[in-house]
């Protein structure tokens, strides 16, 4: 017998004389209003020491120009030239090497979705977020959420993503409190969040 | 310390290989112990009750367990509160664990196939022997000497990195607190929190004899030489393991739910990616993860969500390891999903809920139960394992307050749990226990009205409740049998 | 109305005063009481210390003695648990009726004024099984506020556990002791003259703590209060 075949006619033989599988009730909210979702999620991604910055669709290149300054910066292939204009960038496109990930100052890109009950932000590995190795990597990452993409729920986020590219959450910088229970920010990965709300 | 850590029956430090139950017998399979040469001693056999009055005396133990445990208990019930529909997903929480494990086997069978149409290839491991032969022939196949590591309880569970060590292949722990527990050659003591007994001179003496060069003892500058240490692993690492916090079979997708972006780290940037999944772990359909997304991150950290969660499918092409291998394992998950009332302790989503809020966990902290599984969810997931062999004190080591079941998100029975087990611990004697004896006489007695009565005449009442609480009087004043029963009142027509 | 009295076999071997209060309180409230001479023990001792059978076979001798009543009443919060609870999950059927003796107050006789006094300065420990497992929850302040002259004051950390657990004294005394070390602190911080809550074994131990550290502080059932002229 495999270890397969195995593990399987274990299961089986356990669960042989269980009452069948219940029904699952799923009586948790999906939809609600909670006031202003844009407002919220603002609030609570802040809440976890990102900066947040709300411009309007105008104002975006701008406001992505001041907070990049001189960094040189890595984007994904996908992500709109009229957002970095001038900027000092380098495109993730042919994959950069691990080490050309870590000579950067940072990362721009944009993002998926935003969550507003946690304050989280989804990258999805598509075009205009990358992939996942562009916004670990560098130091200091700029991300551009739009209002549209931002919903209230977890239920709601979920049922907006399919998993056949890589996906991470994002809420806040990385942290720990494993010494002492004192909260440090910024272990590993980026330890400087900006996210920008635009529309 | 010394005298917990070591381990009674290993003179020569032979090793004993861990086997599976023999496939006929599914309920009583037993595993043995396993001990190996290793460079610090592994498991304790030292009973609950021996090693926690020796932990209840280490003072910094008990300072750092009430601040980690009452800080993370109002961070947990702050967010929770602010949820009004918690038990609702608390409810939904059980049901989709309980329904999953009744049908364990199609949604395991559903994940094998979804992960491998996603290009990840699946291994099946019995035990953690093969387990570990299965993560070792990998590495060695790709001719790496060290692997970086994400914290895996599971991983824990099956000394991984002892038989990593034995091949000549280095694993490297990448969390924080791991990495601690690691270069100091020790023993995690929380589920979350795993170096929560050491204080900060603790940690920077240990990474300056490892090497790391910590400015200061300040957390954040401690946290700080961490980092540095580790980003030239993670940059270079050919091969990353982990566990899984869920492992979903409509989409093959395996979850990773973590704080410091280690995880991230090992996730993404390793050619070859190993994820060790106990066989628990399996939920049937993405939907699922709107309600575990939203369980877990407010139980374990008592945060709205954990910094970062990483979910990945099988291979990406462009993006991540080029090579996934996803290992499913029991060792002795199979005997608790036997056990009917035991069987919930698989509902489990490693949240540390219990911990926090338990009065005894509080004041011994992990180190007395022996286990890589601490506290309450240890309490019974250790026996049920690898049976009571070994775990006989465990299922005692509670008032049975209740606290565990009110926080669990997944709502396991912990307390009935504890007292089936203790029932089975009571079978497993194989020896004459004056208790036995106490605990029948005081049934017999109870079984016939004339029998009590007389036993309560004669003060003999005492005599089998005195022998049942022999160490009362050393904290409390003298238990004393009244000097008329109620009863006898009653019946001289009570006025 | 006609109530069975389930005392408990500690209650009964050694603290027939709660018996007697709780007598007192339901014939004052126009109640019949019967004590079933035949009751022993409900088996809670045995089953949550994993004697199984033995507990079995108690709890199905409990049943022959209680059949019948429509009222079941006992000052035990633990024991009432045991019944409720422990019967159906751990031993695969259920027991009669019982109500834990606030509960039968407050729900049946809906009364929360049982015309006591009891001029005394009182905290109120919450006993695991009766908050937990029963869910009595603020029934037992509910009846201490209408005691005549009886000043309450909060127990601060009242839910957490006192440490006694039955078998768990006898089997973790050095944890036991760490809890009763706690609980017996915050007691003590209230200035309190009594500790008072809905089980004995609780009293039993936090009590025994008290008086070997000479507090000055004594335990009594809240039946005994509630019982006081």
């Amino acid at each position: 017998m495999t270890a397969r075949e195995d593990v399987l006619t274990r299961i089986r033989s356990a669960v042989s004389n269980a009452a069948p599988a219940e029904t699952v009730v799923r009586n948790y909210r999906v939809e609600y209003d909670s006031g202003d979702v844009i407002e919220r999620f603002a609030d609570r991604v802040a809440d976890y020491k990102a900066k947040v910055r709300r411009v309007g669709r105008a104002e975006l290149a701008g406001a992505i120009a001041e907070e990049v300054g001189d960094r040189r910066v890595g984007i994904p292939a996908g992500l709109p030239p009229e957002w970095v204009a001038g900027l000092n960038t380098v495109v993730d496109a042919p994959a950069l090497s691990i080490d050309e990930l870590d000579a950067l100052d940072g990362a721009v890109t944009g993002a998926k979705l935003g969550i507003a009950e946690t304050g989280t932000i989804v990258l999805d590995s598509n075009e205009v977020c990358g992939r996942r190795a562009l916004s670990l990597v560098p130091d200091w990452h700029l991300c551009v959420v739009d209002v549209d993409s931002v919903v209230n729920s977890v239920p709601q986020a979920v049922a907006g993503l399919a998993p056949e590219m890589p996906i991470t959450f994002i809420s806040g910088p990385s942290a720990t409190s494993d010494i002492e229970l004192n909260r440090v920010e910024g272990v590993h990965g980026p330890r400087t969040l900006i996210m920008l709300l635009v529309g | 310390m010394t005298d917990i850590l070591a381990s009674p029956g290993t003179p020569d430090g032979k090793p004993v290989t861990s086997h599976g139950a023999s496939g006929d017998d599914v309920v009583s399979g037993e595993f043995e112990t396993r001990t190996v040469p290793m460079p610090w001693p592994r498991r304790r056999l030292t009973p609950f009750p021996a090693a926690a009055k020796i932990k209840l005396a280490d003072t910094q133990l008990r300072r750092n367990l009430r601040k980690a445990t009452t800080t993370i208990r109002d961070k947990r019930q702050r967010v929770v509160d602010e949820l009004p529909d918690w038990e609702e997903l608390r409810e939904a929480g059980r049901a989709i664990k309980s329904a999953t494990l009744r049908d364990l086997d199609k949604h395991l069978e559903q994940l094998e196939a979804s992960v491998t149409a996603a290009g990840g290839i699946v291994h099946w491991a019995r035990d953690g022997a093969e387990a570990n032969a299965i993560v070792a022939s990998i590495a060695r196949q790709h001719n790496v000497d060290s692997v970086v590591k994400i914290k895996s309880l599971l991983t824990d569970e099956i000394d991984l990195n002892v038989a990593l060590a034995e091949q000549g292949i280095s694993a490297w722990e990448t969390d924080l607190a791991e990495l601690i527990v690691q270069l100091g050659h020790d023993e995690s003591s929380h589920i979350l929190v795993p170096a929560i007994h050491k204080n900060r001179n603790e940690i920077q003496a240990i990474f300056q004899a490892s090497g790391l060069e910590p400015t200061s003892s300040e957390p954040r500058d401690l946290a700080m030489a961490a980092r540095q240490h580790l980003r030239k692993k993670f940059l270079s690492a050919k091969v990353g393991v982990s566990g899984a916090n869920f492992g979903i079979a409509d989409t093959g997708s395996i979850v990773i739910v973590e704080s410091e972006g280690n995880g991230r780290m090992c996730l993404t940037l390793p050619e070859v990616l190993i994820s060790v999944m106990g066989i628990e772990k399996v939920l049937p359909t993405w939907q699922d993860l709107e309600v575990f997304l939203q369980l877990l991150p407010r139980s374990s950290t008592g945060e709205r969500m954990n910094p970062y969660t990483s979910i990945w499918s099988g291979v990406t092409p462009g993006d991540g390891p080029q090579e996934f291998h996803l290992v499913l394992m029991d060792n002795g998950r199979t005997n608790a999903l036997a056990d009917e009332i035991g069987r919930q302790v698989l509902q489990c989503i490693r949240c540390s809920a219990c911990l926090n809020v338990c009065p005894v966990y509080e004041r011994t902290g992990g180190h007395a139960y022996g286990s890589v599984y601490p506290g309450p969810i240890g309490a019974i997931l250790t026996p049920l394992l690898q049976g009571m062999k070994g775990s006989e004190s465990l299922p005692y080591a509670s008032s049975l307050c209740g606290r565990c079941y009110e926080v669990c998100p997944v709502k396991i029975d912990i307390p009935t749990v504890l007292v089936h087990l203790r029932s089975k611990s009571v079978e497993s004697h194989d020896h004459f226990s004056i208790n036995d004896t106490a605990f029948r006489t005081l049934a017999w007695i109870f079984g016939d009205k004339r029998r009590y009565e007389t036993a309560q005449k004669l003060g003999k009442l005492g005599g089998p409740f005195g022998s049942v609480f022999r160490p009362w009087s050393s904290v409390r004043g003298p238990l004393a049998v009244a000097p008329q029963s109620f009863r006898s009142w009653w019946k001289e027509g009570h006025s | 109305m006609r109530v069975a009295l389930f005392l408990t076999c500690f209650n009964d071997t050694l603290f027939p005063n709660v018996g007697k209060a709780v007598v007192t309180v339901l014939e004052r409230l126009g109640c019949e009481v019967d004590f079933p001479m035949e009751q022993t023990c409900c088996g809670q001792m045995h089953l949550n210390t994993g004697y199984r059978p033995e507990a079995e076979k108690l709890a199905r001798r409990f049943n022959e003695v209680f059949a019948g009543y429509d009222a079941i009443v006992t000052p035990s919060g633990s024991c009432a648990g045991t019944v409720r609870e422990g019967y159906p999950m751990l031993l695969g059927f259920d027991g009669p009726p019982v109500h834990e003796f606030t509960e039968f107050l407050i729900d049946v006789l809906g009364v929360t004024d049982v015309g006591a006094s009891y001029p005394h300065r009182v905290t109120y420990h919450s006993t695991c099984h009766s908050l937990r497992a029963l869910k009595v929850g603020d029934r037992p302040y509910r009846l201490l506020k209408e005691v005549r002259g009886l000043d309450l004051v909060e127990l601060p950390s009242s839910e957490e556990c006192c440490g006694f657990g039955g078998t768990f004294s006898v089997k973790n005394p050095d944890v036991s002791a760490a809890m009763l070390a706690d609980k017996m602190r915050h007691v003590l911080d209230t200035g309190a003259e009594v500790v008072t809550a809905v089980d004995t074994s609780c009293l039993m131990h936090i009590g025994g703590g008290l008086t070997h550290s000479r507090a000055g502080v004594r335990t009594t059932h809240i039946a005994e209060i509630l019982a006081s002229p």
